[in-house]
C-alpha cells in the first residue's frame, strides 16, 4: 500500500543543512499497526507528514496505492488525504466552536457529502467511540479523552486506508491513554492501517511492527508476527 | 464543498469575532452612510435650486443684448460693430406681440444713497411696475412702483428689506425722501424679505421706475428684459417672435439672446449632478479605505487560524476551497456593512429632512446601488490577497501553528 525508496527529506536551518531524513525505505502492507519511536529530532514528525501528503521528499519516491505521488499536484494530494488518510494529532486539533459531531462532520463537508447521510454517519461513529452521549459537546466541554476520540473518529468518518498518529497518548492521562490505545487497536483489528509515532511504551508494546528511528534512519524494524 | 457550506463556516467565523466584526461593519458602514447622505444632499441642493426657478414660473424668457454667434468674432471688432443696446422702446415693442402677456424690464446699477446722516452702497434695479408679478414679490409695506409708461420717470422707489432696516431702523419709511447720488427720491414700499429670487438678491435692492434709473445711470440700454408669455404652449412661438421683433428694430442683425427657464434649469440641473458625482466620488473613497482595513483584518484573522487551515488542509481541503471560504467570509463581511450602512443613511437623510424641511433631501438610486457594489467589489478584491495566504499556507507549519 504504502511503498518509500531512499527517501530524503533535507531542511535548510540557518546556513546549516539538516537531514530530517536520510535515505530511508519503507513498507507498509494494509492491515499493519506500526509503531515508530525514537528521540526527538529523529525524523519521526518527518516521515509521518511525507506520509500523510502534507509534505514532499527532497529526493527518493514514495508510492501510495501503486501511484507516484511526486506526479501529483495540490489539488490532487487533497483528494489523496481525503479519501485514504486520516490524522490524529497529540493536541487533539479540534474546531472550538464545533460540537463533537460537527467536528467529525468536517472532513465529509470538505467532500461535499449531504447534511443527512454525513449527520448519521458522523453520530454512527461517535457512538463506536462510546461517545453517544456527547454528541452535542464543544471540545472544551469535554475531557482530554474524550476529544481524542472525538479527533479518531474524524481520522476514520471518510474510511481511509491508513490513519496516521503523532503522540495520540502525549497529552492524555494514563487512564484515558488506555482508552485511546484500545480503540486504535480495535480499529486495527477491524483492518485499518495504523501507524503511530509515540513515546508511550504502552502503545509501542501493543504495535505489530515496531520502528526506531535515528538521526532521519530507521535503524530497526520488529515485527512481532514475523511468519 | 457545498456552497451552503462555505457559507455557514463563513458566517461562524464571523460570529466567532463580534468585536472584529462590527468594527469592520462599522467601517464599511460609515463609507456607505457617507455616499447615502452626500449624494442626498447634493440631490437636495439641486431639488431646492431647481425648485426656487421652477417657482418663477414655468411661462418666463430673458432677454440679453449681445449674441455670441454675432459678436464673437474678432472680425466684428475691426469695423466696429458692438451688440446694439437693448433700449427701453425694444421692450415695448416686444410687449405688443399677441404671445406676451407682460414684460419687465431691468437696468442694473450701483450708487450711493443716503438718508440723514446714514449713507451705504446700494444696487439699484430700475424697472416698472411689472416685475413685481413676474417675479412674484410680496410687499412688506407700501406699494410697489407705480403704473406708468416705460419711458415716464417718478422720484419714487421700493427699498429691499436689509436697505430698510440699514437705514429706518425702528423709523417708518413710507413717505421719507432718500437720496440716490444726486437724485431724490420718496420711498413708497418696502419688499417683503425674500433672498436672492432670479438673477436679483431683492433684500440688498433699492427700485426705482426705469427711466428714472437711466437718468440716474445717464444709460440707456438696459440689461435684460424679462418676459411673460401667455402660456407654457406659446414659449418657442413667443421666443421666436421675440427674436424677429427686435432684429427688425435692429436693421435685421439677430443680436440679443433670449433664454427659457428651462434652459436655465438645464444648465443647473447639469451643474448639480457635477457636484453630485463629486461629492459621491469623494465618500466611495471611504469605500475603498474600508476595503483595505477588511484585507488587514483578514490578514490578522488568516494568522490567528492558522492552526485550523492547516487541519483544513490535512483533512483534503483544497486551496480553492480555504480562498473560498475566506472571500466569502469578506464578502459576508462587507454586504452585511452595506446594508447597515444604507439604514444609516436613510436614517440619516430622513433626520436632515426633519431639520430642514423645506429641502428634500433624498440620495438617487443610482448612488444607493453604486454605494451597495463599491462596498461589496471591495470586499472581495481586498479579500483577495489574504484569502490566497490562507490557501498557500504550509501545512505541517500551519498545524504546528508557525
Amino acid at each position: 500500500m504504502i511503498e518509500l525508496q531512499q527517501v530524503c527529506r533535507h531542511f535548510q536551518v540557518g546556513d546549516q543543512m539538516v537531514h530530517a531524513l536520510d535515505h530511508v525505505d519503507l513498507t507498509i502492507e494494509s492491515g499493519e499497526f506500526i509503531s515508530i519511536m525514537g528521540p526527538s529530532g529523529s525524523g519521526k514528525s518527518t516521515l509521518l507528514n511525507i506520509l500523510g501528503l502534507l509534505d514532499r521528499p527532497t529526493q527518493g519516491s514514495y508510492r501510495l496505492n501503486g501511484a507516484d505521488v511526486a506526479k501529483l499536484d495540490d489539488s490532487m494530494l487533497a483528494d489523496q488525504r481525503q479519501k485514504h488518510i486520516g490524522f490524529v494529532f497529540q493536541s487533539f486539533h479540534l474546531i472550538p466552536r464545533l460540537n463533537a459531531v460537527e467536528n467529525v462532520e468536517l472532513p465529509m463537508v470538505l467532500a461535499g457529502v449531504s447534511v443527512a447521510s454525513r449527520r448519521k454517519r458522523a453520530r454512527q461513529v461517535l457512538e463506536s467511540m462510546g461517545l453517544g452521549k456527547r454528541l452535542d459537546h464543544r471540545p472544551d466541554q469535554l475531557s482530554g479523552g474524550e476529544r481524542q476520540r472525538v479527533a479518531i473518529g474524524r481520522a476514520i468518518v471518510m474510511n481511509p486506508r491508513v490513519v496516521l498518529a503523532d503522540e495520540p497518548t502525549g497529552n492524555l492521562d494514563s487512564h484515558s491513554s488506555s482508552e485511546v490505545i484500545e480503540i486504535l487497536h480495535r480499529l486495527n483489528r477491524d483492518g485499518l492501517s495504523l501507524l503511530v509515532v509515540t513515546h508511550d511504551p504502552e502503545i509501542g508494546g501493543q504495535a505489530h511492527r515496531r520502528l526506531a528511528m535515528r538521526d532521519g534512519r530507521i535503524i530497526r524494524d520488529a515485527d512481532s508476527r514475523s511468519p | 464543498m457545498k456552497t451552503t457550506d462555505t457559507a455557514r463556516l463563513a458566517f461562524q467565523s464571523i460570529q466567532r469575532y463580534p468585536l472584529r466584526t462590527s468594527m469592520l461593519l462599522l467601517a464599511v458602514a460609515i463609507g456607505v452612510t457617507a455616499v447615502v447622505l452626500l449624494t442626498s444632499i447634493g440631490e437636495g441642493a439641486r431639488r431646492y435650486v431647481t425648485g426656487e426657478f421652477a417657482s418663477l414660473g414655468t411661462n418666463l424668457l430673458v432677454v440679453f443684448p449681445g449674441n455670441s454667434d454675432t459678436t464673437g468674432g474678432a472680425a466684428g471688432m475691426m469695423i466696429g460693430e458692438t451688440p446694439r443696446d437693448l433700449t427701453v422702446e425694444d421692450a415695448m415693442a416686444i410687449e405688443r406681440s399677441p404671445l406676451v402677456s407682460q414684460v419687465a424690464p431691468a437696468i442694473i446699477g450701483s450708487g450711493t444713497a443716503s438718508w440723514r446722516q446714514r449713507e451705504r452702497e446700494i444696487t439699484v434695479l430700475g424697472t416698472t411696475s411689472k416685475m413685481r408679478s413676474v417675479q412674484h414679490w410680496n410687499m412688506r409695506a407700501g406699494q410697489f412702483l407705480p403704473e406708468l409708461d416705460m419711458d415716464v420717470a417718478s422720484p419714487v422707489c421700493v427699498l429691499g428689506s436689509v436697505v430698510r432696516d440699514e437705514f429706518f431702523g425702528r423709523a417708518d419709511p413710507l413717505g421719507q425722501w432718500i437720496r440716490i447720488g444726486d437724485a431724490r427720491c420718496r420711498v413708497i414700499g418696502v419688499l417683503a424679505q425674500a433672498g436672492i429670487t432670479g438673477p436679483f438678491n431683492t433684500d440688498e435692492l433699492v427700485i426705482v421706475p426705469v427711466a428714472s434709473a437711466q437718468q440716474m445711470f445717464n444709460a440707456t440700454s438696459l440689461l435684460r428684459i424679462i418676459v411673460e408669455v401667455i402660456g407654457n404652449d406659446a414659449i418657442e412661438g413667443a421666443r421666436r417672435d421675440v427674436i424677429e421683433i427686435v432684429k427688425a428694430r435692429h436693421q435685421g442683425e439677430e443680436d440679443i439672446t433670449v433664454v427659457t427657464r428651462d434652459a436655465v434649469l438645464d444648465t443647473f440641473n447639469t451643474i448639480f449632478d457635477v457636484i453630485t458625482y463629486a461629492l459621491a466620488g469623494i465618500a466611495a473613497i471611504s469605500l475603498v479605505v474600508a476595503g483595505v482595513l477588511i484585507m488587514n483584518v483578514m490578514l490578522v484573522a488568516v494568522s490567528q487560524r492558522t492552526e485550523e487551515i492547516g487541519l483544513l488542509k490535512a483533512l483534503g481541503a483544497k486551496q480553492r476551497q480555504i480562498i473560498g471560504l475566506f472571500l466569502t467570509e469578506a464578502v459576508f463581511l462587507s454586504i452585511l456593512g452595506a446594508v447597515v450602512g444604507l439604514g444609516f443613511g436613510t436614517l440619516g437623510t430622513r433626520l436632515m429632512n426633519a431639520a430642514f424641511p423645506i429641502v428634500d433631501f433624498s440620495a438617487p438610486a443610482w448612488a444607493l446601488a453604486a454605494a451597495a457594489a463599491i462596498a461589496v467589489s471591495s470586499g472581495l478584491v481586498f479579500g483577495i490577497l489574504p484569502a490566497r495566504r490562507a490557501a498557500r499556507l504550509d501545512p505541517v507549519e500551519a498545524l504546528a501553528g508557525r
